[in-house]
């Protein structure tokens, strides 16, 4: 009988098994096996086992240094911006309206990023809100084509991302705890610091990852809104595979970008349970 | 040919009617042979309109990739409803963009056009194979100026037609400039300067890095890593004040954001057509001549239909509105004779003898030498 378990376990893990092993580990084999190869004379790939693609990276910093930089602050403007909208949304707003509010926060993403990068190229080029502030007397501004742009692209895109898990976190707010919290006097501040927060921590966290993972391997906006002078990782990667066609630094690139990322993500969730405990046992004292 | 106006017999109709159905004659061939076209023109009867999938059986799309501002989007509408094949438009930025897709494989393209110094890349990496000549009946290599169509055939055999040639020269506004533009060294030097953060340069290796090499006055081809490392010293300079690394530069240079911009020469005209205080000039230190071509990849997937596509854009009157709209020169003499004579005489797109030669034609070597690839980049991402 165990045995049989153990079997249909085993099988009924199959096509999930199946699903990573093709999906996730075997181009991420292709691309670790890559990245000891050499860029062929005409480009592409060559066999090679080499430890000079990643000697090389040097050469790429201020890709890495844009990327690890401007992801971070992108996801904390975001959180800045989307955790008062989630709040309000999901605390102040009254059933009818929170409908109509969270459909129009929807509505965004029905269109492709894409398009809505062109309308802020607009918005931000020299006929768009330079003029508007020139004609203000507000002086010569230049947005377009700056890290700026960049960061204001990256939130507007991704602001979504953010709003709905924390949304979602606080939407499931017990009210008793804050009504408990009133009652035995805590201020307005004191409720929000000891309750709402904490217990919208996993809201925050979800939103967090999700945009600064996405972020990381930004491509889109830094090349629209960034005039191809602010560059991500994953634009260099897009340069290495498509102009410089050199396949085995690119793919040392991006395991470095894949390493980099895990290393952050397992951290950030350690730090996240370390939070999560020590407020266990504030709760217990 | 044939003279249109004798009358046609019974068994030449019937033959011609054939070959039309097939798809081996177009539909303005097949009225004018048969006479049919001067009898509807006169009568008023649009007759004979073929049913699409019969006429032709290309099938219903074939997908070009080609660069920014190089067509009339008109033509393509009047191929799809003459052959019911829609025409899928890929644009790109760089001969290297294009050889990358190629050779990750897969690219889905049927045309795509690249530059004169690529093709033997190409033939070498057995990307392309040599045209079926009989399937583009209105190719006609006698009226190809040579120079403009020599590059197409490698080792004795056809691989590509030529679409347009031209020259990479800058364009400016002229309301913002104290001096015309002659040469490089003044587009690099106003850049650091006057034109901070107003100029372009283009995403592609070859047109920005043999810019910079002519500013030091090194070849526009050159391989040479002292010399290269000159021109990666003067672009990561001026990166700071650039406005944009970009191959599609118009919109930029329409409303006014940048003011000074590397430029092929048909973009060139069409911005001096619209706004006439954009000038364009070559460097008279030298630069980029060039010259396009259609070809058809290996397992190009509407193989038909791509052939189809080539003949109908070099028809001479095809070819002829292609180059009113986009405003590069053709290298076809049927072409030129059906050109307004203040267009042959512009000198935008026919610039003066002197000029002309001063510019080279790109090196092969040019498009696969790692280390012009990696200045690009790591001016790039400098």
């Amino acid at each position: 009988m165990a045995m049989t378990r153990q079997k249909t376990r085993y099988l009924l893990l199959g096509p999930a098994g199946l699903w990573y092993a093709a999906l996730l580990v075997l181009p991420l084999a292709v691309v670790l096996v890559y990245s000891f190869g050499e860029r062929a004379a005409a480009g592409g790939y060559a066999p090679a086992f080499t430890l000079a693609q990643y000697a090389n990276l040097g050469s790429r910093w201020a890709a890495f240094k844009n990327t690890f930089m401007l992801a971070p602050a992108g996801t904390l403007a975001a959180l800045l911006i989307a955790y008062p909208l989630a709040y309000f949304l999901a605390v102040r707003v009254t059933a009818r309206w929170r409908t109509v509010l969270l459909v129009l926060v929807i509505v965004p993403f029905w269109t492709s990023i894409l398009i809505r990068s062109y309308a802020w190229i607009f918005l931000l080029g020299g006929r768009g809100i330079p003029q508007l502030l020139a004609d203000l007397g507000l002086g010569d501004l230049r947005l377009i084509n700056t890290p700026f742009a960049v960061l204001l692209g990256i939130v507007y895109g991704y602001l979504p991302l953010m709003v709905f898990p924390i949304y979602v976190s606080l939407e499931k707010l017990d009210k008793r705890l804050l009504e408990a919290a009133s009652d035995l006097g805590a201020p307005p501040w004191r409720r929000f610091m000891q309750i709402t927060l904490p217990l919208s921590l996993p809201g925050i966290a979800t939103g967090s990852m999700l945009v600064l993972i996405l972020l990381m391997g930004e491509y889109l906006i830094p090349q629209m809104l960034g005039g191809g002078k602010v560059f991500f990782v994953g634009n260099a990667l897009v340069d290495l595979f498509l102009q410089s066609r050199n396949w085995a630094f690119g793919s040392a690139m991006a395991v470095t970008l894949v390493a980099t990322m895990l290393v952050v993500v397992t951290l950030y969730m350690r730090f996240l349970r370390r939070i999560g405990a020590a407020r266990d046992d504030v709760g217990l004292m | 040919m044939q003279d249109d106006k004798a009358p046609i017999t019974r068994q030449k109709f019937i033959e011609e009617l054939l070959r039309y159905k097939k798809g081996s004659v177009s539909r303005r061939h097949f009225l004018g042979v048969t006479g049919l076209g001067t009898a509807m023109a006169v009568m008023g009867v649009p007759l004979l309109r073929p049913s699409r999938a019969f006429a032709q059986g290309i099938g219903d799309q074939v997908v070009l990739a080609t660069w920014p501002n190089y067509h009339d989007p008109a033509n393509f509408d009047t191929f799809a409803a003459e052959t019911g094949a829609a025409v899928q438009v890929n644009v790109f930025g760089s001969n290297e963009e294009m050889l990358a897709k190629l050779q990750a494989g897969g690219s889905g393209w049927d045309v795509f056009v690249p530059t004169n110094y690529t093709i033997t890349t190409y033939v070498e990496a057995d990307l392309i194979e040599p045209l079926d000549l009989s399937k583009l009946p209105n190719y006609d290599a006698t009226t190809f100026e040579a120079r403009f169509a020599e590059a197409g055939s490698v080792r004795g055999k056809l691989y590509a037609v030529p679409k347009n040639w031209g020259t990479t020269g800058m364009a400016w506004d002229s309301t913002k400039a104290k001096a015309p533009f002659t040469s490089w060294k003044d587009f690099f030097d106003i850049t650091k300067t006057d034109f901070s953060g107003r100029t372009m340069v283009h995403d592609y290796q070859l047109t920005t890095i043999g810019s910079a090499l002519k500013y030091f006055g090194h070849s526009f081809n050159s391989v040479d890593p002292a010399e290269l490392a000159d021109a990666e010293k003067l672009l990561i300079e001026v990166k700071p004040h650039l406005f944009a690394i970009t191959s599609d530069y118009q919109p930029a240079m329409r409303n006014g954001d940048a003011w000074l911009t590397m430029c092929w020469t048909g973009e060139g005209k069409q911005m001096n057509r619209d706004i006439p205080e954009i000038h364009f000039a070559l460097g008279k230190d030298g630069g980029e001549i060039w010259s396009d071509y259609y070809a058809i990849p290996k397992n190009a997937p509407n193989r038909e239909a791509a052939y189809a596509l080539i003949n109908y854009l070099i028809t001479p009157e095809v070819n002829a509105r292609e180059a009113m709209a986009h405003g590069f020169p053709v290298a076809d003499s049927r072409v030129n004779a059906l050109l307004p004579p203040e267009v042959l005489s512009d000198p935008i797109l026919y610039p003066a003898a002197d000029l002309l030669n001063a510019q080279e034609f790109g090196a092969a070597v040019t498009l696969t030498d790692p280390n012009r690839a990696e200045v690009m980049a790591r001016f790039k991402s400098a």
